[in-house]
């Protein structure tokens, strides 16, 4: 993600190494004050922003504009996969690879194979599902801008967070901090960004 | 980076959060965000080692050493140091797997099934029975393993290319069993550290020591708490559980085939694989409730775990008990109503035989004791469910014995009929699982959150919510 260049603070104001700003960070005490200010950024017409809570809140990710998720196609597929690929092999093995003549009995035994074909549709669908949301997260991602901020810290306790990156195309630092103080937050901070 | 501007600060810098009041009976008034934070993450941070903590995890590791000790004898010299025989091939290894096993099953039901069915009390003991979830697995998997005489090549049952060309026999439960249990157990895994990973990122950043921020650092996967992330989050997390219910009943029913698709006397019975869910949700939630009860007043956790959710699993197992003892009533009816002399043979042979003694204790522990808990003033009272809840452990374990054991030592022709006793050998293999588990049990309390704070987190935003609307 390159940094938008006309939004760059001068660099001699900076901490050596730290090379710009990520985005403002606004921290709330209450869920709600966190999903009102979010909204209110959000219609303001910022794109580029995302908010923070300790718990999952369903209204907030309406409210930075990602009310939904691919994620159940995912898992679909995996159980596709999971449940073809099982009874392929059940199927394949049994009547073409090495088919074994059992007094008589069809090859193709198919209420037999569902037991595993069951056992890896759960398996690959879970396993998708897990490495879908992985994925379409961007995790692992050990360390990130936002952790340079101490108080981010209650992000995963107590607190609720709202930033709005830099790159975002209206990101403008004196008028986003006027957005942001008038949501009645705890505190605001700077976000800085190490990349070049 | 501080804020430069003349910026007012938030009242509630100055002073706490609110504490929200709860009407609810599945957390006590007054806890708030930071409270239950503080409280559950405390106990793995900040709390030293007591020496309840100290003295049974000392006897746990010794029992686990005992259990190292047993298999590497087992594997010196053979199966011939257990007590099976022909005709009673199967013995302990079988009746202990399917015991952990059906323990296992409680952890699933309760987050998963519960989950879904939007149980709000299941989120105080949700993470604890996940995990009790995997060391029961870990510690089934165990028996059919060292069963196998030769463990070395259990890989035979999966499929792979080999010389021979050879694919395991997609026909036999004991083909199902492996798929089934590997499946289990990778899910439950799954699931068990998928809901951890909010956890872990609370306590890489309440972390004071070096060593702990990375390593729960790197097991937090960088998670960060947006709300883009969480919306996934919560999506696969009921998607998860979704896919974990079917599974768990699943499971167990293969279990039941295992016995089920033989002849055997006793065995061959379409009732199994029900009757054996019911028996392992049962027994799983007399296991829950036998960790809970001590851990709950050792680490003083009355605020999460109340007496409404000790009142709500006694319940379950209630419910499920019923269940089992209808299993058990019909296993008698279909003995008679078969019309078979060797059905007739085995009930009769179970109630009056060698093994009577047993079954009764059998019946006395799953069906007449926990009658008792149709009372609520018994419900209630937490060391007589905490004594209870050993009874029924203790009566599901005879269930396996019974079923395993009166089935196959008189089958059908007399004169192969024999007789099983277990060996000094078996008890110390069984009770160094029971010592491998309390083990892990006593680690896992000591290192990871205890109960999810992130789930306990949104209740009460929940119910603050709901007071609002009030």
């Amino acid at each position: 993600m390159a940094e938008h260049p006309a939004h760059r603070p001068p660099t001699d104001t900076l901490l050596p190494g730290i090379v710009g700003l990520y985005g403002l960070l606004a921290e709330y005490a209450e869920p709600d004050e966190v999903v009102a200010a979010a909204r209110r950024a959000h219609d303001a017409g910022y794109r580029r922003l995302d908010a923070f809570a300790p718990f999952p809140i369903d209204e907030l990710s309406h409210a930075v504009g990602k009310p939904r998720t691919r994620l159940p196609l995912i898992t679909l597929a995996g159980g596709a996969v999971g449940a073809l690929g099982g009874y392929g092999m059940q199927y394949w093995t049994s009547v073409f690879d090495f088919p074994l003549n059992v007094g008589g009995r069809p090859l193709h035994s198919w209420p037999a194979f569902i037991p595993i074909t069951f056992e890896l549709t759960i398996l690959c669908a879970a396993i998708a599902t897990v490495a879908g949301m992985c994925i379409l997260n961007r995790l692992p991602t050990p360390h990130h801008p936002l952790f340079d901020v101490p108080a981010f810290a209650r992000a995963t306790q107590d607190r609720f967070f709202l930033c709005i990156e830099s790159t975002d195309e209206q990101f403008d630092k004196a008028g986003t901090r006027r957005l942001l103080e008038s949501t009645n937050p705890v505190d605001i901070y700077e976000v800085p960004s190490w990349r070049t | 980076m501080a804020a430069e501007s003349q910026f007012q600060p938030h009242p509630a810098q100055m002073q706490p959060a609110k504490p929200r009041r709860s009407g609810s009976r599945v957390i006590r008034p007054g806890m708030t965000y930071a409270s239950v934070t503080d409280k559950i993450s405390s106990i793995v941070l900040t709390r030293p080692v007591d020496w309840i903590w100290l003295l049974g995890f000392a006897v746990s590791f010794l029992l686990t050493m005992m259990l190292i000790g047993a298999i590497s004898y087992l594997l010196a010299v053979g199966v011939g140091v257990w007590g099976i025989d022909i005709p009673v091939a199967w013995g302990f290894a079988i009746i202990n797997f399917v015991w952990w096993i059906g323990i296992g099953h409680a952890g699933t039901l309760i987050s998963a099934i519960l989950l879904l069915l939007r149980q709000d009390w299941r989120t105080s003991i949700n993470r604890f029975a996940e995990a009790m979830t995997i060391f029961a697995v870990g510690c089934a998997a165990l028996f059919p393993l060292l069963h196998l005489g030769r463990p070395s090549r259990f890989y035979w049952l999966l499929p792979y290319p080999n010389t021979l060309g050879l694919w395991p026999q997609w026909r036999s439960p004991l083909v199902w069993d492996v798929f089934a249990v590997s499946t289990y157990g990778t899910v439950s895994l799954i699931f068990f550290y998928f809901g951890l990973v909010p956890d872990l990122a609370m306590l890489r950043d309440r972390s004071t020591s070096k060593l702990g921020q990375i390593v729960y650092g790197l097991l937090a996967l960088g998670w960060r708490g947006s709300a883009v992330h969480w919306k996934r989050y919560h999506r696969a997390y009921v998607l998860l559980a979704a896919l974990a219910t079917p599974l768990v009943i699943s499971v167990h029913s293969i279990v039941g085939l295992d016995f089920a698709v033989a002849i055997v006397p006793g065995w061959h019975n379409t009732l199994f694989p029900p009757y054996f869910v019911a028996g392992a949700i049962y027994s799983g939630f007399a296991m829950v409730l036998t960790l809970t009860i001590p851990l709950r007043w050792m680490y003083g956790l009355h605020g999460f775990i109340t007496e409404h959710h000790l009142d709500n699993m006694a319940k379950v197992m209630l419910g499920t008990g019923l269940i089992v003892a209808y299993g058990y009533a019909m296993e008698v009816f279909m003995s008679w109503y078969s019309g078979s002399e060797f059905e007739t043979y085995m009930m009769h042979n179970r109630a009056t035989g060698p093994y009577a003694p047993q079954f009764w204790l059998l019946v006395s522990c799953n069906v007449i004791a926990p009658q008792l808990l149709w009372f609520k003033r018994f419900r209630t009272n937490v060391p007589a469910l905490f004594i209870m809840s050993l009874i029924v452990n203790v009566g599901m374990w005879l269930e396996r014995y019974i079923i395993v054991v009166t089935s196959l030592h008189r089958d059908y022709l007399p004169s192969s009929w024999g007789m099983y006793s277990a060996t000094k050998h078996d008890w110390m293999l069984y009770v160094g699982t029971i010592g491998l588990f309390v083990c892990l049990v006593f680690l896992f309390i000591r290192f990871l959150p205890m109960i999810a704070t992130f789930e306990m987190r949104e209740l009460l935003h929940g119910h603050s919510q709901a007071e609002e609307e009030h």
